[in-house]
């Protein structure tokens, strides 16, 4: 048993794990955060995905020991202060973005990290940058268009 | 998974001192070993994570004209650093697997693990770098020893790579769309003293270098020159994805996609 520390979301929370104690588990299980959902356990799906120091990376695949320090972000740190849902989290609810919602925190996440690093991505490039981000229910279209929104530009898929 | 402790050491000695008990076992980005784990098929006392070690990380240019990777350094990192100084290895490493998976997933972890589908080991070997240890340099042409199997000697790490930067380079995948890895995947480098065609996904025996293809390209430079050229079926993989046929196929046709987009 080894103790961490970490930001989760603004804030700094420790907690007790081990060392196959997976970032996943720690954010669902230690600090109840349950937005991060656990899809496959073998770093396909993409629902786990959380940002650690700013970069997108998959929780299931890396072990809480290893966010020790680190700044960690979720699904949770994602809408507004005032509770309101955020830039993206909108975006997909007005683009129908998600049906059963399984995939949607991940979906979330990913979409953040590319925005960040390309603010006017191009079709192509979205669904690229979500090729690790497995959704069973939309068929991908609405996810397309809700990120294309969320960057302010104009959400006609060539792909439709 | 088994339970087991984490190490996280600041140095290659501190490291290396950790790898030496029986029981310990490298950690690098996590995205084979932790699925293995899972898996348990592997079931280590310690794992000794490498990320943490500031002299295995980073991009730099050698007075060699190499490019110099440092052994944790991710694929995402490769991807952006050598965009401009070389474009073959920086368009490999950025679609390996997907934008999450090169965040975490480091060149030394791909060279020791060496996936007979894995996309380093094609640079590695059609290049010819250098792989550099906590002990010794070993050469791209002795390291790789068949499927999973390399060179290194139990606790032995890989601190650097040195990639010899060529005049033109590019790598072609197959993707198989399911893993991310290659179904098949070509590396050609051109030298001023000749052209390196290495092609990983396709032989039972790991990545291999497709010698013959190498002289005509050393002869001309151009996708005409593979013209006639092929390899046989025999030793290649067969799965559900692909017969050896299919494979010993899309070899030559990713060799030529790759002539003819080197830059
Ligand atoms: C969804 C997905 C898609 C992927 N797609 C691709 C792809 O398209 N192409 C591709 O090439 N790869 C792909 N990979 C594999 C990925 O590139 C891995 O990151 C890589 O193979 C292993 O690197 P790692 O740093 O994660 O190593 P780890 O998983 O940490 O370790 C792998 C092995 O190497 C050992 N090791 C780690 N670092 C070192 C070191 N420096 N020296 C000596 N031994 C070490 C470990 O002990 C372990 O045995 C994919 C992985 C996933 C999960
Ligand atoms: S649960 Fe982590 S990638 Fe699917
Ligand atoms: S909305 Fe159901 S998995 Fe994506």
């Amino acid at each position: 048993m080894a103790e961490v520390t970490m930001t989760v979301n603004g804030k700094s929370v420790s907690g007790t794990i081990e060392g196959r104690t997976l970032l996943a588990d720690f954010l669902r299980t230690d600090l109840r955060l349950t937005g991060t959902h656990i899809g496959c356990d073998t770093s396909q799906c993409g629902a786990c995905l959380v940002h650690v120091n700013g970069m997108a990376v998959k929780s299931c695949t890396m072990f809480a020991a290893e966010a020790d320090g680190a700044e960690v972000v979720t699904i949770e740190g994602m809408a507004n202060a005032d509770g309101s849902l955020g830039v993206i989290q909108q975006a997909f609810q007005d683009h129908h973005g998600l049906q059963c919602g399984f995939c949607t925190p991940g979906m979330v996440m990913s979409a953040a990290a590319l925005l960040k690093e390309n603010p006017k991505p191009t079709e192509a490039e979205v669904r690229e940058y979500l090729e690790g981000n497995i959704c069973r229910c939309t068929g991908y279209h609405n996810i397309v268009k809700a990120i294309l929104a969320a960057s302010g530009q104009d959400v006609v898929l060539a792909a439709e | 998974m088994y339970a087991f402790d984490i190490e996280q050491p600041k140095t290659i000695a501190e490291a290396v001192a950790a790898l030496a008990s029986d029981e310990a076992q490298a950690l690098g980005g996590g995205q084979t070993l932790i699925p293995t784990l899972k898996q348990r098929l592997a079931s280590p006392e310690t794992l000794i994570s490498l990320t943490g070690i500031s002299e295995m990380q980073g991009v730099c240019l050698s007075d060699r004209g190499e490019l110099c990777v440092g052994g944790a350094t991710t694929h995402a990192e490769v991807a952006r650093m050598a965009a401009k100084s070389f474009p073959g290895l920086s368009g490999l490493a950025g679609h390996i697997g997907d934008p999450a998976v090169r965040n975490r997933g480091t060149v030394g972890g791909s060279l020791a693990n060496n996936d007979p589908s894995a996309c380093y080991p094609a640079a590695a070997l059609g290049t010819g770098a250098t792989i550099k240890t906590d002990r010794r340099e070993i050469s791209a042409d002795d390291y790789f020893q068949g499927m999973f199997a390399t060179d290194l000697q139990e606790g032995e790490i890989i601190t650097e790579v040195r990639f010899p930067i060529p005049e033109v380079s590019n790598y072609q995948k197959f993707l198989q769309p399911a893993s991310r890895f290659a179904l098949v995947g070509v590396f050609v480098a051109k030298y001023p003293d000749g052209v390196r065609v290495a092609v990983t996904g396709a032989s039972e025996d790991g990545v291999f270098r497709w010698t013959e293809a190498e002289r005509a390209l050393s002869a001309s430079f151009e996708p005409a020159s593979l013209e006639g050229l092929s390899i046989p079926a025999d030793g290649m993989i067969g799965d559900i994805h692909g017969t050896p046929e299919y494979r010993a196929h899309l070899i030559g046709v990713m060799t030529r996609r790759a002539v003819a987009a080197a830059s």
